[in-house]
């Protein structure tokens, strides 16, 4: 039954699928490949760039996370939150004890009048979480023509090459006038192409067009404290890399945990290698014919068996004389 | 159940010996994956993805269950909470990682156990029941990874679930109040996750139990081999323990080895970046595509994009599931006495010419955007995979004339017997 039903099923799926392949190939044939979208082809992959966190031996770099902790809190945060961290958190990046209670009091958060149990707002404590910039997303999207501005805890993680993807966007503005691909301007790619008022062009953002203002825009916009020259460039990349840390906090601490598992797992399976090379020399020389051809196995003396010491505990156990039968 | 020469268990100490009597758990074990199980001497080292299948079902028990002991399957804050063991639960990150990655290498593990399958023609008789069986923990095991997958509430996670509860409503008449009784709502939301969940954590259970059935059925007639001779003489076989628990044990250590690498420095690379944010169902991503795992049966399902009679939606979900569930015919479909693909040449042609390059077509064409070359070609292997399975192979095994197979697995080890001439062999052969 099966070898009727089955292939006049088999030819019935194949069937469909060549002829919605046809039809396919028709449309190609008769309209072209037809041409990727504007935003496919003016979108560019995030720029190559190294953070001292890469690489299975990355580090973290604390002072550039303490800048980049700077950077969000003078520019981001008066619109994005960082709602997975608290304040705790900030002695991950090499802040003392009192320094992270003073940061947190430098923030004011929501709370509860104790007298009266009205909502009202304090100082930070190191366990409060950041507080967020806008009570709700319609307040957050009336204050920025209509465009949520994304909670940036997760967002190097929820971005593929997070951490250079933060970089080039915050560094990507251009001018869409003047904005090549292979030579070619998006008006010349695409007239219908513009960037209405109230958006920014930047090829990093896969739209094309982003709703954010270029947040950090002249040179010694944060006065760092080290005294790192606060470019546009450097300040962009501290806050990747700060926004970096607060995607993963444990970023560092995996890949070092990872180092010794794979030590040790190496060792072991070396030594499983070569206990399964002993286990089973004896079963890889010529002995062991026995029990197939019964006329040449019987022409053998039992006991003049070859080999180690090793084989012959595991392969003949003195409860079966049998198995010490070998050629 | 096992041949007569399997060795038999005998306690030695008396706590074993009352033991055995009372409930004899160590004697189970001793005949199922210990001395008293004889296995073909010639496995290969594809005969390690069962064993390592069942190493992870276990780790995916075990940190699964740790991960329930912080999750909370609320929307509200399922995808807090997911995020709480990564960055506040002890070792939650670790966990979490060897979890998802965890489900990742299961797939792989299961994807190279069930072509090791095909090639060898492990679902011949006398295995069918193990076939069978094995087919049914695959579409269990899928359904466990997509309600798993739906878990963390993120923007895969809800679109996923919108997507493939969709695919029910395909189904004329019944489709549409199909998929609300499905979700338990119009849409995904807490009803749906909630139930995933609850079934996220009961069917891996169920998955223990067939796995517990695949392996009796194993131990009737004996594990296959790559000559696909049957055993015939104890010369044929090696007790599992040593022989195979050693080899196991390399092959875990290797296995882990990859497992480890991806899980301390690549955790999210086999993941999509759309998960990290917290699922709306008022913003669908740029692109839907499931976990790697599922793409060659998406990239069938999307295959069909042409209203021939019925639905082109229609046809799609009616392809996906007949891709799988045509599995369960093989071994009727297959009428070839040869088992092993290594004796049959025109259908070891068809399969590495033809199945394994429609499969890797299908792969890349699923994880692809639906979008023309990848829609064509996967139109083509996914009409190759079926006539692959319900024509091709009927027909090969009528028209084809199999290669002469040694008389013995110990033949196929050592060299014809002939050469076998007493005193010449007692040096180890290569």
């Amino acid at each position: 039954m099966i070898r009727f039903v089955g292939p006049v099923i088999g030819l019935g799926f194949a069937f469909v699928a060549l002829i919605a392949f046809a039809v396919g190939a028709y449309t190609v044939f008769t309209e072209g490949w037809g041409e990727k979208p504007v935003e496919y082809q003016f979108t560019l992959p995030p720029k190559e760039v190294e953070f001292s966190h890469d690489g299975p031996f990355g580090q973290w770099d604390y002072a550039q996370l303490q800048r980049g902790y700077q950077v969000y809190k003078e520019v981001c945060a008066a619109c994005h939150s960082i709602r997975l961290i608290s304040f705790r958190n900030l002695a991950e990046l090499g802040y003392s004890e009192a320094e992270v209670k003073a940061e947190a009091a430098s923030w004011s958060v929501p709370g509860i009048n104790p007298d009266t149990g009205e909502p009202t707002t304090q100082p930070g404590t190191p366990p409060d979480y950041f507080p967020r910039p806008y009570a709700n997303d319609v307040a957050a999207a009336a204050a920025n023509n209509n465009a949520v501005p994304p909670d940036l805890s997760l967002i190097t993680k929820a971005r593929h090459h997070g951490s250079e993807y933060v970089y080039s966007l915050l560094t990507g503005y251009r001018d869409p006038a003047t904005f090549q691909v292979d030579g070619r301007t998006i008006s010349q790619a695409s007239p219908d192409f513009s960037t209405p008022p109230g958006l920014y062009f930047n090829p990093y953002f896969p739209n094309l067009n982003i709703a954010m203002s270029p947040p950090i825009i002249v040179d010694g916009q944060v006065t760092y404290a080290d005294g790192t020259a606060p470019t546009i460039d450097q300040m962009s990349m501290d806050v990747a890399a700060f926004l970096t840390w607060t995607a993963e906090p444990t970023l560092i601490k995996r890949k070092q945990t990872g180092w010794p598992v794979i030590g040790f797992l190496l060792f072991a399976t070396v030594l499983a290698w070569f206990a399964k090379k002993q286990i089973w020399a004896p079963s890889k020389s010529a002995g062991r014919r026995d029990g197939l051809d019964r006329k040449l196995a019987e022409t053998v003396p039992s006991g003049s068996a070859q080999g180690g010491a090793q084989g012959e505990a595991l392969t003949a156990p003195a409860t079966d004389p049998d198995d010490v039968r070998r050629v | 159940m096992s041949f007569p020469w399997a060795r038999a268990y005998q306690p030695k100490a008396p706590l074993m010996r009352y033991l055995d009597e009372k409930l004899p758990l160590p004697r189970f074990v001793y005949n199922a994956v210990g001395a008293g199980y004889p296995v073909p001497r010639n496995l290969n080292y594809m005969w390690n993805f069962g064993v390592l299948a069942g190493f992870c079902l276990m780790l995916q028990i075990v940190t699964g269950v740790v991960l329930a002991m912080h999750y909370a399957p609320n929307a509200l804050v399922a995808f807090d909470s997911v995020e709480h063991i990564m960055r506040d639960v002890n070792w939650g990150w670790m966990m979490r990682y060897v979890h998802a990655n965890g489900a990742s290498f299961f797939f792989l593990v299961i994807y190279i156990h069930i072509f090791r399958g095909l090639f060898y023609s492990s679902y011949k008789a006398p295995r069918e029941m193990i076939w069978l069986i094995g087919v049914v923990i695959f579409l269990l095991l899928m359904a466990t990874a997509f309600m798993g997958y739906v878990l963390p509430w993120g923007q895969m996670s809800y679109w996923g679930a919108q997507v493939i509860t969709g695919l029910f409503s395909a189904i004329p008449m019944v489709g549409e109040p199909l998929q609300i009784w499905i979700l338990g709502g119009f849409a995904p939301d807490n009803a749906a996750l909630n139930r995933f969940f609850s079934l996220h954590f009961l069917l891996p259970f169920v998955i223990a139990g067939a796995v517990i059935l695949h392996i009796w059925a194993l131990h009737i007639p004996g594990s296959s081999n790559p000559t696909g001779v049957e055993v015939k003489a104890e010369s044929d076989t090696v007790p599992f323990h040593p022989y195979y628990t050693a080899k196991d044990g390399f092959g875990l250590g290797i296995f882990l080895l990859l497992l480890m690498t991806f899980v301390f420095f690549l955790p999210n690379a086999l993941g999509h970046p759309d998960n990290y944010i917290e699922a709306n169902r008022l913003a669908t991503p740029a692109e839907i595509v499931p976990e790697w795992y599922f793409w060659p049966f998406y990239a069938i399902l999307r295959a069909f994009t042409f209203d021939f009679i019925l639905p082109a939606k229609l046809w799609g979900v009616l392809a996906m599931f007949a891709s799988i569930l045509l599995w369960f015919f093989l071994p009727w479909l297959d009428r070839s006495p040869v088992r092993s693909g290594h004796y049959r040449p025109l259908f070891r042609k068809f399969f590495w010419f033809g199945l394994i390059p429609a499969m890797a077509i299908l792969f890349w064409a699923g994880g692809a955007p639906a979008e023309e070359p990848y829609v064509m070609l996967s139109q083509i292997a996914t009409a190759y995979y079926f006539l692959h399975f319900l024509v091709f192979l009927p027909l090969i095994s009528w028209i084809e004339q199999p290669e002469p197979l040694p008389y013995s697995i110990t033949e196929a080890v050592l060299g014809e017997d002939k050469k076998a001439v007493l005193g010449e062999n007692t040096a180890p052969a290569t």
